[in-house]
């Protein structure tokens, strides 16, 4: 599942990003991502996969997706996080998560649930060494959270795997997306997280990328919905301490300065698409001037250094103002290129989540208005879907 | 669910199963690795995350740290336990 593969994402996005780890900053990357799939039986609207899936038929085959990992592991990195699509529908995931234990990566399987990860496969990966899971969840209500990801019966599974998961010995996120269809629920969510033995939850606001982007106003919560699901998730950390953690991103739009993406353009994450493409960051393929480099052709390393889309945002010299002169400017990077290409036009321009940036007071407004207004028709993630407008 | 983790000297705390002490080869480098986040936690942490295993007592680490660097029992301790405290709250450490 991809609707917050958390480094992309890290508002709350943790010792990656802070003091606490001083890495510098061309230092090797921390953590490899690997997209095994565009494929998935859901069809969740708030994706934020490119609206161009790639077809199973063009995807890495298993010996490349090792050497990547070998080659990561080389590179120093810590993690790999198998996420996708939906990545249990790779029939070698299992080889994958043992070749990753070979390597020493530390192993997270990010699953949006499914008939095809059954009890048998779960013990399985656990003998291999998978080291987490996180399981995304749609709402505590079946009905609209079939609703919500488009599959039918798909809820029941995610419960039957949270327990399985529990079962196997092997540590749990539970991630709960939220949004103005269901975060009046989100009291019922915590409880979920607790009732499954999570150890750790999730609140993560859809982000606006990639088909969530399209879908806007379906999902986009107003501020007062905003501050009481953040009064919420305060009262329940507080309650909580020390027995579950739990992480909360915020839409960004809402906030005043942007989130530190990624930990910073090509500071941090590698990410690997389905078909070996390496990006920035999983939404980079929006912005047109970036030219990527496939891992067929290079290796990680060669990459990471020389990839003209990892150079491109790297640092801060390719700054303009606002963020230029900003003494912020080493601390949120600018915030996120691709939200800046998507809302601006221009994947250099400050983040518009920023309220030094120009576009801020505008696309809030519109982001704010589109709330009020009753939530449009979902656009389901389908393969082949065709568009009139650019997103 | 259990209550907060509180630490104090009877405590014998661990790091819970989806956290992991490492050490990077490539970097030369202890980490403490969890899903969304990495620790690189400084020489005095690791020698006490080393001793996390869920047998060790936290009196017993200070006794040992208190004589290896020579220092009050007392200061060790506090920090010690502040330490294992704050890790605690984060989730990196159970008991
Ligand atoms: S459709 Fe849903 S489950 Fe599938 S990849 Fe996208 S967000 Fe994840
Ligand atoms: S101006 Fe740029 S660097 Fe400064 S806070 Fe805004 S996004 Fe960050």
């Amino acid at each position: 599942m991809s609707e917050s593969i958390k480094p992309s994402t890290p508002q709350t996005d943790t010792e990656t990003g802070d003091d606490e780890t001083p890495v510098v900053a061309m230092d090797a990357p921390l953590a490899l991502l690997a997209e095994l799939t565009h494929r998935c039986p859901f069809q969740c609207p708030y994706c934020s996969n490119p609206l161009e899936l790639e077809a199973a038929s063009k995807e890495l085959d298993t010996a490349a997706w090792c050497r990547v990992m070998d080659e990561a592991a080389e590179m120093g990195m810590h993690q790999v996080h198998f996420s996708g699509g939906e990545p249990t529908l790779r029939k070698d995931l299992e080889e994958l998560v043992g070749h990753a234990t070979k390597t020493g990566l530390y192993s997270n399987l990010i699953t949006a649930g499914g008939t095809l990860l059954d009890e048998a496969r779960i013990q399985n990966m656990a003998k291999l060494g998978l080291e987490h899971v996180q399981l995304s969840f749609d709402d505590i209500d079946e009905k609209n959270a079939d609703h919500i990801s488009g599959y039918k019966g798909g809820h029941k599974t995610k419960l039957n795997i949270a327990k399985w998961v529990r079962d196997a010995g092997l540590p749990l996120t539970i991630n709960a997306v939220c949004h103005r269809q269901n975060i009046h629920h989100l009291e019922d969510f915590i409880q979920l997280a607790v009732d499954c033995g999570a150890d750790r939850l999730e609140v993560a606001q859809v982000q606006y990328y990639g088909w969530a982007l399209k879908n806007r106003a379906a999902f986009i919560t107003t501020p007062q919905q905003l501050d009481e699901a953040t009064a919420t998730v305060e009262a329940a950390r507080e309650r909580l301490k020390g027995t579950l953690v739990i992480d909360y991103v915020i839409p960004d739009y809402y906030a005043k300065r942007p989130k530190v993406c990624m930990g910073g353009w090509a500071r941090r994450f590698m990410n690997i698409n389905p078909i070996g493409l390496a990006l920035p960051c999983h939404a980079a393929e929006v912005i047109p001037e970036l030219e990527f480099d496939s891992v067929k052709d290079h290796s990680l390393a060669w990459i990471w250094e020389n990839s003209q889309s990892f150079n491109k945002f790297r640092g801060t010299d390719w700054m303009p103002e606002p963020c230029q002169s900003c003494d912020r400017k080493e601390l949120d990077w600018g915030g996120c290129r691709c939200q800046a290409f998507a809302l601006t036009g221009e994947a250099a321009n400050t983040d518009p989540a920023c309220d030094l940036s120009l576009f801020h007071e505008k696309i809030f407004g519109m982001a704010a208005a589109e709330a009020l207004k009753p939530p449009p028709e979902f656009i389901y993630r389908r393969m082949g879907a065709k568009f009139n407008t650019p997103h | 669910m259990t209550d907060r983790v509180l630490i104090d000297e009877g405590s014998v705390p661990k790091l819970p199963n989806h956290v992991k002490l490492r050490f990077n080869e490539q970097r030369k480098q202890w980490v403490v690795l969890a899903p969304e986040r990495l620790l690189v936690p400084d020489e005095t942490s690791v020698e006490i995350l080393q001793n996390c295993d869920g047998e060790v007592s936290v009196s017993g680490m200070i006794d040992v740290l208190a004589e290896k660097y020579n220092a009050p029992r007392d200061i060790i301790g506090k920090d010690v336990i502040e330490l294992l405290q704050g890790l605690a709250d984060k989730g990196f450490i159970v008991t």
